[in-house]
């Protein structure tokens, strides 16, 4: 390589100043958050439940609570679902007409806005279904919004475990089943675990379906069941951001906010972790 | 199939290396599993037929005139309401516009930074860095644009209140740069090394490869990168519901309060009756922001395509 003469350095100096930019509005976000929101955050905000009268006496136990159920329930739908169509198109079928159909629609999926999934959500889950503004619903709407995410990072997991495994275990005598079921899944599962703690994190985060398909501002207690009403974090912080009068909610919305956002950092860094170990552990 | 038959074709095939060409189609797991990968094409057929049906409904009570050219959507008037999504989708445009002329130029330096400039181990600390920000939920950006980007802007440019499609567009920047950020990576990465080592045993320079070598073999890529990203930006709603200004005035320019068309389905679905003429129309809404967003990956899937080749 040509050492670059100095004039060269200048377009470096640019990008590189670009990626520092990039970096530093995370770290902005965070600290804005913090800087507005750290008086409120306390054990006794995460702890208490919510009390709507006066926002300053309660906390935000129930949104805590009913995203946690709600980051589970996706995790129960979308993480097998997503996990069988990536075994499908991987390790079954055929390169044929069906099978790029499957993928062009997994692409279009991941494509739509999530404010369409839930105009989708609010007529299949809600309406017809009859769920009504349920846990359930809100459930149902995000895993199928999370499907193609899980799916390509499943599909990339399955596709990296070398065809060689797979043949010596068929040339052992395994069935496909047998074969998908010992030997690919267990090589490719950390792989796949990344690509849904990843799609469970944009899940949580995710706002519009949750308000389309039907939050709950105000609850006395906590859901028992799926088909009850249920608060949840992202909401709550909409609501608080730009609904409520009282002059302190926005500095509760920031709270909230670094709640929701460790939630999300937590599982993203996991993911991030996980694939990292798993890189270096990867002997093939 | 019995087993025997199962396993003399799988050993056979394994042997000549095509397993993948004669898979043992009529077994109980392939037929699971087809089944359920079947569901991801039900859902997108699903969706698009649950728009279309309702959405459809509106052409009904509305001319087709009126609905895509009128620019006076107040859809619960008293006496006359109106179905013009001109505002709407022009508020869609300008906030998507300024947002592309925003986060696509950083997304693309990002990029070609961490791809080909950056020494391994920053690249190695880097990159999972930007991809953090695409775990900050938008409901947040939403919320530091009222809180901070919004009064910022309008002391900046002077104004009574910030929250208009310029705020919208920084916040939703930021919203759309990872995405931008990793599929213009994938594409520079992609450009086979041996271009690169070519174009060094010439004699050419750092900085002579990258703008003459590596940027025209990604080009397709990086367009791919664009236009998925602007498929990501058309779809966002948190942002620009929460600080886009919420007008339903056709905008003039890029510091007028503005509608998109996502945030208009959030604001107003809770509000109407189900079946109305109302009701119909936000689908038709989402039906368009569906299409758009086919479109969009359809010609960007095109694109990888022939990059891949």
């Amino acid at each position: 390589m040509v050492h670059a003469s100095r004039r060269e350095y200048i377009p470096f100096i640019i990008f590189q100043a670009a990626t520092i930019a990039g970096v530093a509005i995370l770290f902005m976000t965070l600290m804005l958050l913090w800087r507005e929101g750290h008086a409120v955050l306390s054990w006794d905000f995460v702890m208490r439940p919510w009390s709507h009268r006066d926002i300053t006496s309660g906390g935000i136990a129930q949104a805590i609570i009913g995203s946690l159920f709600v980051g589970m329930g996706v995790t129960l739908f979308s993480f097998p679902v997503g996990v069988a169509t990536a075994v499908y198109l991987t390790e079954y079928s055929r390169e044929t007409l069906w099978k790029r159909v499957i993928q062009l629609a997994i692409q279009n999926l991941a494509g739509v806005p999530s404010v369409v999934y839930g105009l989708f959500g609010l007529v299949v889950f809600v309406n017809t279904l009859k769920f009504g503004t349920t846990l359930i619903a809100a459930i149902l709407t995000l895993s199928v919004m999370t499907l193609p995410w899980v799916i390509t990072a499943s599909v990339e997991a399955l596709t990296a475990v070398p065809p060689r495994f797979r043949h010596s275990s068929l040339a052992l005598g395994a069935t496909r089943w047998q074969t998908v079921w010992r030997v690919v899944l267990p090589s490719a599962f950390p792989g796949c675990i990344t690509g849904g703690i990843v799609g469970i994190a944009r899940a949580l985060g995710e706002t519009a379906p949750i308000i389309i398909v039907g939050a709950t501002f105000y609850l006395s207690g906590f859901p028992t069941s799926p088909f009850q009403k249920f608060m949840a974090l992202p909401y709550h912080v909409f609501i608080l951001a730009t609904q409520h009068s009282n002059s302190s909610a926005q500095s509760y919305a920031a709270a909230t906010a670094l709640v929701l956002i460790l939630m999300t950092f937590c599982l993203t860094l996991g993911a991030i972790i996980v694939r990292y170990r798993l890189r270096l552990k990867k002997d093939w | 199939m019995t087993a025997k038959g199962d396993q003399k074709n799988d050993l056979s095939v394994a042997v000549l290396g095509v397993h993948q060409r004669f898979p043992s189609r009529f077994s109980y797991d392939h037929i699971v599993f087809g089944t359920i990968a079947a569901l991801t094409v039900a859902f997108l057929v699903g969706i698009f037929v649950f728009l279309l049906t309702i959405g459809a409904g509106v052409f009904r009570h509305v001319s087709w005139q009126e609905f895509f050219w009128s620019s006076n959507w107040n859809p619960t008037a008293f006496v006359t309401p109106a179905w013009g999504i001109g505002a709407l989708f022009t508020s869609t445009l300008i906030v998507t516009g300024l947002t592309v002329a925003i986060s696509f130029p950083l997304g693309f330096a990002i990029a070609l930074y961490l791809s080909h400039i950056a020494p391994r181990s920053v690249r190695e600390c880097l990159k999972p860095t930007i991809e953090m920000i695409a775990s900050i939920p938008s409901v947040v950006l939403g919320l530091l644009g009222i809180l901070f980007v919004a009064p910022l802007v309008a002391r900046v440019f002077g104004l009574s209140n910030g929250l208009n499609a310029l705020t919208a567009a920084l916040m939703v920047a930021i919203a759309a740069l990872p995405t931008i950020a990793s599929i213009c990576e994938d594409a520079l990465g992609s450009v086979p090394r041996r271009y690169e080592e070519a174009s060094f045993a010439l004699g050419a320079s750092h900085w002579q490869t990258i703008r003459r070598v590596m940027i025209p073999a990604a080009r397709s890529g990086l367009l791919a990168a664009l236009i998925l990203g602007l498929g990501r930006i058309i779809g966002e709603t948190m942002i620009v519901l929460m600080v886009a200004g919420n007008s339903r005035a056709l905008p003039q320019g890029i510091l007028d309060p503005v509608r998109p068309m996502t945030a208009t389905i959030a604001i107003e679905i809770k509000e109407v009756v189900i079946g109305s003429v109302h009701w119909q129309g936000l689908f038709a809404i989402g039906l368009i922001l569906f299409v758009v967003t086919f479109v969009i990956n359809f010609i960007a899937d095109l694109l990888i395509r022939r990059h891949r080749v």
